[in-house]
């Protein structure tokens, strides 16, 4: 198929193998008034696929709230776009690239992070952060899990890590968060979601809609070739099968130094003035940004192929129409003012090239050497292509007794020993191995980079005189098995818990972007996940008032018909308004104060928060349950959005008044992790002689001691606080209703001592605990 | 006074080192365009990091022959201060500004990480403000630092006193466990017999603030200011 010629005669079983249904097909004829070509066949099977016509999704994406004071773009430009003061906006974005990803880690890491940043100055916004969201299967071999399964997963972790490191530190953009999730069902389909972040003056913001009839199109950036011809269509949008290897060519080549000169060159011409619009080409390449252009603007588009810079001889208008090169952009400029445009791109020795212009009359009108290659009216291409209210069915209730669910251990169990287990698990164990492959300091605006607070932060720079004011926070999250076990809840877990981490770092958050991953849309068990999270996502967004200002549906990500956990990525970003308040997760001084802080507590007055579900039916879906017996069952914890908006904002009012020393919210492996990274955070601090920090705790619960400690319930944070600060931050607590309980100190040396109902369940040294969590990812993953 | 900044198309730590250079030590600084034939009066030349060219076929290999390098050597040669920081010592190496070569890491992967470097020479306008023996928390982010040279070339340097700064723990006692790149004799940065012509692995543009976790790499540039500040005075 990917050397097709014009010659070859459209029939209804080559419009099948492209992708296209009989009705599709029937719709194509109905716009065309004729039978397509092969070249207009090709177009409207990437324009239609489920990649680029949300056609699936359409229906339930409709239902996410998209509005906010803050929100200067929501979804349907490259990227979101939120004011953050001071006449600059923020655009931000998150995206997948799984499939090109597993076909070959290395390359389809590097395009997914090429390919975001492209929407990120597309739209005129300097790059200044990236956050990179992985899902992997089991990398340890195991029960279920083979060690040829496991070196395999650990190959494709390689890659996507030397592919994102490869293009973002070249690029020079700090990858400085995300997360690192494995799961087995990820063996066959790991995802790989990028983030990035960019910064622009409102006034100088870039937007993809062509104008002006007779207005030059301009093609820049690097020649088009054969690689990555139907990327969108036949890999993003079908599922895998033993075949799949073959696709290897459908994935995309990276070439960051060119992304960069890219990124300089269309900068400065933007600032010239005579730039009107401009689109990268990502995804169905030349199709998809001419007709996406022309669409917008409510014109047309007429190029001539013969004029596209090529990197391979013999190239029919089919192949250059569909390749997804990358790093390449079209704009239009101001008609006369094309020499000024061009002569940039000349400076960064960049092709550019006029290749058409903007008309009217609505056509995307294709030509090759004079001869007409496609003509299609452009916005029904873009617009009016299929949406589909697939058929939605819940599955079976999940009929599960006391017996399915974690049994809690008799008093005296060696919690010590589970803890060490825990710590050292690839979920929970430090991700610094994969860390510092990235370039985490370029741009010298990151004041906490992974690891160090809950949410990445970055501080704004004034483009013009550098000076600093405020700061912005971002963290992903989404926990897919708990999504598994009730997308809907789990869904609101996701949002809640990137909110609060945002929170955590000081920074209130402001705006969403999401990335949803998921099975085949034409399984209805699929599609009502789907629905599921939306519903969960709307809820919890309006609710955190977090509105969604874009992002993008991966489906089919299933290999021989076994579809991955639904898997919703929540980015969420946030504005600190004294950049100099960041909160960061270490402890920082000796007899501080640990204080538990407790959103859903605190109706309760003096009392910890009980579960709702009972503790063994919500403590099976933890990481403790997960690590230490196997079991993952029962339901997520539940989720009082109230609270965690409550507890939020007491956050952020902490930070703002430099109330507490640290803050780490309570997630994954519970208080006892969260006390766990507050102490090695200190100590990598200590690097630079700087004293080691131990935890005393005592807890005093009415639940069983492993709900205690490795308890995974929402809305809680642990904060260190002076004690000259204490009774100013009770107090605060108390105005923003969220129950807060001192539960220890920070002590000096290398205890970490945990006392639960007045008996010492875990002593251990912070040093020890320290090893195995610092490095067992690198342990597990060096080949054996 | 006057500082250049070196834009080679994939630079991409030109903006850091001037803004340290006008935000934080507040001195006049411009971009040089690697074009350029001449260095538009500056009196002290930087080249930055990142990749210069795509640091295709060698880091540094293809920028040594971008038209603003013979400027930079003549520069060099009537006795200018140029620092090369990351690639741009990679740069100075591939010029032959400097002795030796870069090799990929030991580990084989890109390292980005606070280092600590111990300052073994303070007769020098990158190290003049230092304290000898002093150790300093300046970040790394490289897949070529992995210094090497014949051991001829080695001697030399011990000799001359070229070895300005050399990896080390917080004590500055151990050297090869603070050694993140199997760069030999832990050399961090080395500078030129004539003492004008400096380049180091770690960045010091990254660690001019407290709020950047350190601000140990200010009294490289502090070295700077004041030496161009006596050269001023000399001539006066």
């Amino acid at each position: 198929m990917a050397t097709a010629t014009t010659e070859i005669k459209v029939t209804p079983e080559i419009a099948a193998e492209h992708g296209l249904t009989a009705e599709e097909y029937a719709r194509v004829k109905q716009i065309l008034g004729r039978e397509p070509n092969i070249t207009e066949l090709g177009i409207f099977s990437v324009m239609w696929s489920e990649h680029c016509s949300y056609k699936s999704s359409k229906v339930h994406l409709k239902r996410l709230p998209t509005r906010g004071k803050l929100v200067v773009q929501g979804p349907g430009e490259n990227a979101g776009v939120v004011d953050i003061g001071d006449g600059l906006v923020a655009a931000f974005k998150i995206e997948s690239h799984n499939h090109p990803s597993y076909v070959e880690p290395f390359q389809g890491a590097t395009t997914g992070v090429g390919g975001i940043l492209r929407d990120i100055f597309t739209m005129g916004a300097r790059p200044v952060a990236v956050l990179d969201s992985l899902r992997f299967g089991p990398i340890i071999a195991g029960k279920g899990v083979s060690e040829q399964e496991a070196a395999k997963n650990r190959r494709i972790l390689d890659g996507v890590i030397r592919g994102i490191a490869n293009y973002g530190n070249c690029f020079g953009v700090p990858t400085v968060g995300g997360e690192v999730g494995f799961e087995p069902c990820y063996s066959q389909n790991p995802l790989v979601n990028a983030l990035a972040l960019g910064i622009a003056k409102k006034e100088d913001l870039f937007f993809a809609k062509a104008r002006g009839t007779g207005n030059p199109v301009i093609y820049v950036g690097a020649k088009t070739g054969r690689d990555g011809i139907h990327g969108a269509s036949l890999l993003a949008s079908a599922e895998f099968t033993e075949e799949s290897k073959q696709k290897r060519p459908n994935v995309q080549v990276g070439d960051p130094f060119m992304e960069k000169l890219l990124l300089e060159a269309c900068l400065e011409a933007m600032q010239t003035g005579a730039v009107v619009a401009i689109q990268d080409m990502g995804a169905a390449g030349l199709t998809c940004s001419t007709t996406e252009m022309a669409s917008r603007g409510g014109t047309g588009i007429e190029i001539d192929l013969a004029k596209v810079p090529q990197r391979e001889s013999g190239m029919t208008p089919y192949e250059i129409m569909l390749s997804e090169s990358q790093e390449r952009m079209l704009l239009v400029a101001e008609k006369g003012r094309e020499r000024e445009v061009l002569d940039v791109f000349k400076k960064w020795g960049l092709d550019a090239v006029v290749v058409g212009e903007v008309t009217d009359g609505g056509l995307l009108r294709v030509k090759d050497r004079g001869k007409l290659a496609a003509e299609i009216p452009a916005h029904p291409l873009a617009e009016e292509g299929p949406v589909y209210r697939r058929p939605i069915a819940q599955p079976p209730l999940r009929k599960e007794t006391a017996a399915d669910w974690f049994s809690f251990s008799a008093e005296g169990t060696d919690l010590a020993l589970n803890f060490a287990a825990l710590l050292g698990s690839p979920a929970i164990a430090s991700k610094r191995w994969i860390t510092e492959q990235y370039d985490t300091s370029v741009r010298t605006n990151t004041l906490a980079g992974p690891g160090a607070s809950d949410a990445a932060v970055i501080r704004i720079k004034d483009p013009e005189t550098g000076v600093v004011k405020r700061a912005l926070a971002l963290a992903t999250d989404g926990n897919s098995r708990w999504c598994q076990l009730n997308p809907r809840v789990g869904a609101m877990h996701a949002v809640a818990e990137a909110a609060r981490n945002v929170a955590a770092s000081g920074a209130r958050p402001m705006a969403a972007t999401n990335c949803l991953n998921f099975g085949s849309p034409e399984k209805a068990e699929v599609m009502w996940q789907f629905s599921e999270v939306i519903d969960g996502l709307t809820v919890a967004c309006n609710e955190l008032g977090t509105p969604i200002t874009g992002g993008n549906v991966s489906f089919y990500n299933e290999t021989l018909g076994k579809s991955i956990y639904p898997t919703p990525v929540i980015g969420v970003l946030g504005i600190l308004e004294d950049a100099s308040r960041v909160l960061k997760i270490a402890f920082r001084e000796e007899g501080d104060a640990i204080v538990l802080l407790d959103g859903a507590a605190w109706a309760l007055g003096a009392q910890q928060a009980a579960p709702l579900l009972g503790t063994e039916r919500e403590f099976s879906s933890s990481e403790y349950s997960k690590t230490i017996a196997g079991i993952v069952a029962g339901e997520p914890p539940a989720i009082d959005l109230a609270a965690e908006k409550r507890l939020q904002e007491c956050l952020v009012s902490l930070a703002a008044n430099g109330a507490v020393r640290s803050a780490h919210d309570v997630s994954d492996g519970g208080i006892a992790v969260t006390l766990a990274e507050s102490c090695f955070a200190s100590l990598v601090g200590a690097q630079h002689a700087a004293p080691q920090l131990g935890a005393d705790v005592k807890l005093e619960e009415t639940s069983p001691a492993e709900y205690a400690l490795f308890g995974e319930s929402g809305a809680r944070a642990l904060v260190s606080v002076a004690a000259t600060s204490l009774a100013r931050v009770l107090e605060t607590a108390r105005q923003y209703e969220v129950a807060a309980y001192q539960i220890g100190q920070v002590i000096r040396g290398d205890a970490f001592r945990i006392e639960y109902k007045g008996r010492v369940v875990i002593e251990s040294s912070v040093s020890k605990l320290h090893d195995t969590w610092a490095h067992s990812l690198e342990r597990g993953l060096k080949a054996r | 006074m006057k500082f250049g900044v070196v834009v080679f198309p994939g630079s991409n730590c030109d903006h850091d080192a001037f803004y340290a250079i006008s935000n934080i030590l507040k001195k006049p600084v411009e971009f040089i365009w690697h074009q350029s034939q001449d260095l538009a009066n500056c009196d002290a030349i930087i080249l930055p990091g990142g990749f210069a060219h795509g640091d295709y076929l060698r880091t540094g290999a293809i920028a040594r022959f971008s038209p603003v390098m013979k400027a930079v050597e003549k520069f060099a040669k009537s006795g200018g201060m140029v620092l090369g920081i990351c690639n741009g010592f990679q740069i100075l190496l591939e010029a032959g500004l400097l002795p030796g070569a870069m090799m990929r890491n030991s580990g084989l992967r890109y390292i980005c990480r606070h280092v600590l470097i111990r300052v073994e020479q303070t007769d020098t306008p990158f190290t003049n403000a230092a304290l000898q023996g002093q150790v300093l928390k300046i970040p790394i982010a490289h897949n070529d630092g992995n210094y090497n040279a014949d051991e001829a070339t080695l001697a030399d340097l011990e000799k001359n006193r070229q070895i300005l700064f050399r990896y080390t723990t917080p004590d500055g006692a151990n050297d090869a466990v603070g050694n993140p790149n199997g760069s030999l004799h832990n050399i961090a940065g080395i500078c030129n017999r004539e003492r004008n012509v400096a380049g180091l692995m770690p960045h010091p543009e990254r660690a001019v603030e407290s709020a950047l976790d350190s601000a140990d790499g200010l009294v490289i540039f502090k070295s700077l200011v004041e030496s161009l500040v006596t050269a001023a005075k000399a001539t006066a």
